[in-house]
């Protein structure tokens, strides 16, 4: 039956991600962007509250929830809402740990989920983007090629989170044309990690460029082994992460841009009871309620495994377009006090410009 | 738990009234958008018929609306002809009392079929409702209306056939603004109330869109919704205006189930076209490789999902009895103008196809302009979102 009501378990999470985001990442948020760090302590505090781990079944040491993309949603938007570098920073692992949960091997996941039980945060990672114009996730040109027991890995990723310190990475290759995964665990000889990279925005998540030179991997270290994964899944699980932190940074934007416009008085009158101004917000209102729905039906499609790749990607491209509407449109408001970094709102449209590019840097 | 699964009542529901929109709608669609003011008797005979069986009910709830949405998706000017108690319904609902519910509802489903219409624009004030020039004078028992009411959906019909009716909004006190407009039930062939003129429009012409004339015309004094006394509240203070905007509540989102319908219809129209001659729109490919057409059908599709769901939305919190205002206009606002661009959109991109009269796509693009236009135009729904965001009253963000 229709609803929009999230289930009362679904309502306890968001209101501790709210609590954590609001209580925690808001406090240090602006000072990580400055200087490109997020301190331990709130990254473990995270982790301790179970945000990757929570859906990994007993059998593999997890507390064996329900793994939900509309939980993995109504999370995401509340911590991006917080800050969207610390948000992928805290869930980066489940980049790796998702992939191998949902579709590896009975090997691959006894070996690795187990690592993600623990009372530390865990880092893995995964690198899909590549570092050239038209850059397609279904026509990579990062090649993988089996040889006898291994399998060769030759190109080069970019925005790769965490690429440093994970010992883990999913690297997504072409086998014979076809996008698939592969597991390469840190040292692995031929993966070398390049600088951290420097962008736009995002500035306190640590992203790199890696190069796979010849890097030999046994064969098994495959995701799925012989049979293979859901590729299109996971590109929509991640489309549907990323609309919903669009979500949070575009409410983030939206709130702090109607608080200015009722307090910021010209000729007289608060800025907000003008309708150039009250006009722009409802809009900003109307669209982040919109995408936020259209992510939940992706994510609804997802958790009852029907094939979701339009509902994905059309909330993907609204998402897109949306957040960088509402967070161009709230440095607006804030005319030259938007653009000064005393005020969030820059920072905003920085990580909102960056969601076009995101796809697979996230996943629910 | 959040859920968009239809449940099987609402999947017939929405197959039996596609069926409707393709058998009944579809082949008089031209016939009765190029013969104006001519009535469509089967349409509004098998309608009724089907309507007091269940199998075509229209309300105000969520299944009523996924009917709607497929009804519009048929012909929105032929949806506006089925009878019923309509948006007069809708007003007595909102702010009826019970006696006034069975007095005027209780038998309207029986009999030949029957219309309500609500009567509230006047040449000289359209949105700005408070502005109604409209009079309610107590005369004994009586009331005794005068005014010129324009633009009354379903007018003609109401009015003029026995058993229908007219909610009349007027003023008992000028001075009191807001605090002295009343509506008022009208009996279909009340003496003193008269149909004056259809008007000829840009879409939706099987509808009756008309202005009516209240001439010294008494009815009882029972037959106003509400309290007749004039509350005098604080300047941006709307107390006797509740019941007006609870009607709208209610009825926006079903505008916006009949937006998204004409919508569907169009964004269906160049989907299946572009089928035919083999162009397949591919999800999930980087923007940058996309066409333009791809593009442009991806936006006209999420911009139909968007205004649908916050439309399900909008409904399904009535339905939950929970405040709804601010998703209503939200719904509204987005359906409104997201199907006026999906239509006009559609009508470029089939180039001579969508400009000829041959098919009915030029048509959807006429008829969809009226939802961005009816139950308050986008502006004023911008308006109602802004000012419940901002929490400011009406005086607060003009």
């Amino acid at each position: 039956m229709i609803s929009f009501s999230p289930t009362e378990e679904q309502q306890m999470i968001v209101s501790m991600a709210k609590q954590f985001a609001s209580n925690e990442i808001r406090k240090i948020y602006r000072e990580c962007d400055e200087n490109g760090t997020i301190p331990e302590g709130v990254i473990d505090t995270a982790w301790k509250m179970g945000l990757t781990s929570g859906s990994i079944p007993e059998a593999y040491g997890g507390p064996g929830g329900d793994r939900s993309a509309i939980t993995g949603s109504l999370i995401a938007e509340e911590l991006a809402w917080g800050d969207l570098s610390i948000t992928m920073h805290v869930l980066c692992p489940a980049l790796f740990a998702y992939p191998i949960l949902e579709m590896g091997t009975e090997t691959q996941r006894k070996k690795y989920l187990p690592l993600f039980c623990g009372e530390k945060y865990k880092a893995a990672t995964a690198a899909l983007i590549e570092p050239r114009f038209g850059f397609d996730p279904c026509s990579l040109s990062t090649a993988a090629r089996l040889d006898g027991n291994e399998y060769v890995l030759n190109g080069e990723k970019c925005y790769v989170p965490l690429a440093a310190e994970a010992d883990s990475l999913l690297v997504y290759a072409a086998e014979n044309g076809t996008s698939e995964a592969f597991v390469v665990e840190k040292g692995t000889r031929g993966l070398e990690v390049g600088e951290r990279e420097k962008n736009m925005g995002i500035k306190a998540l640590a992203t790199y460029e890696i190069t796979l030179k010849d890097c030999r991997i046994p064969r098994e270290n495959r995701l799925g082994g012989e049979k293979g994964y859901d590729f299109s899944r996971i590109m929509n699980c991640s489309r549907v992460a990323l609309s919903t932190m669009a979500v949070g940074v575009a409410k983030a934007a939206m709130e702090y841009s109607r608080d200015y416009a009722r307090e910021r008085v010209a000729f007289g009158q608060p800025v907000a009871s003008r309708q150039a101004v009250a006009f722009m917000l409802a809009e900003m209102a109307i669209e982040i309620d919109a995408t936020r729905l259209m992510a939940w039906e992706a994510a609804w499609r997802l958790d009852r495994k029907e094939e979701a790749t339009k509902e994905a990607v059309l909330a993907k491209e609204y998402a897109d377009d949306m957040v960088l509407m509402v967070t161009d449109r709230a440095v607006q408001i804030l005319g030259g006090h938007g653009y000064v970094r005393e005020h969030p709102v820059e920072l905003w449209l920085r990580n909102a410009r960056g969601f076009v590019t995101f796809d697979g840097m996230a996943i629910v | 738990m959040i859920d968009f699964e239809p449940t099987q009542e609402q999947k017939e529901a929405i197959n039996i009234a596609h069926e409707f929109a393709e058998e009944l709608f579809r082949p008089v669609s031209r016939y009765y958008d190029e013969h104006e003011h001519e009535s469509p008797g089967e349409l509004i005979d098998k309608t009724w018929g089907e309507r007091n069986k269940g199998t075509l009910a229209l309300g105000l709830d969520v299944t009523a609306c996924l009917r709607i949405e497929e009804l519009c998706w048929g012909d929105a000017g032929l949806f506006l002809c089925i009878p019923g108690p309509g948006l007069g319904g809708a007003a007595i609902f909102a702010s009826g009392t019970k006696e006034q519910l069975s007095r005027f509802l209780g038998h309207f489903n029986e009999g030949d079929p029957k219309w309500g219409a609500m009567a509230m624009t006047e040449p000289g004030c359209g949105s700005d409702t408070s502005a109604i020039t409209a009079t309610a004078t107590r005369d004994g028992a009586e009331w005794v209306l005068n005014g010129e009411k324009i633009f009354v959906t379903w007018g003609k019909r109401a009015a003029e056939n026995p058993g229908g009716l007219v909610v009349v909004w007027a003023t008992v006190d000028k001075s009191a603004g807001r605090a002295g407009m009343k509506s008022f039930v009208v009996p279909a062939g009340t003496q003193g109330m008269r149909m004056e003129k259809l008007e000829k429009k840009l879409g939706i012409r099987a509808s009756d869109t008309a202005t009516i004339i209240l001439d010294n015309c008494r009815i009882p004094f029972e037959n106003i919704l509400g309290s007749p006394e004039v509350k005098k509240v604080d300047k941006g203070q709307t107390k006797g205006f509740k019941g007006a905007m609870a009607t709208f509540d209610a009825t926006r989102p079903v505008v916006a189930a009949m937006a998204i319908g004409v919508g569907r219809a169009a964004l269906d129209f160049v989907k299946e076209t572009l089928e035919k001659e083999g162009i397949k729109i591919r999800y999930g490919v980087p923007r940058q490789k996309l066409t333009t057409l791809e593009r442009d059908i991806m936006e006209m599709e999420a911009n139909y999902k968007a205004a649908k769901l916050l439309t399900l939305r909008a409904l399904w919190m009535m339905s939950q009895f929970q405040p709804n205002n601010l998703e209503a206009s939200m719904a509204k606002a987005k359906a409104g103008l997201a199907v006026t661009k999906i239509t006009q959109k559609a009508v470029e991109i089939m180039g001579p196809l969508g400009y000829s009269r041959k098919y009915l796509l030029e048509k959807w693009m006429r008829d969809a302009k009226i939802n961005d236009i009816f139950e308050g135009t986008g502006q004023i729904n911008m308006l109602i979102v802004a000012r419940r965001i901002l929490d400011y009253s009406r005086d607060q963000l003009k």
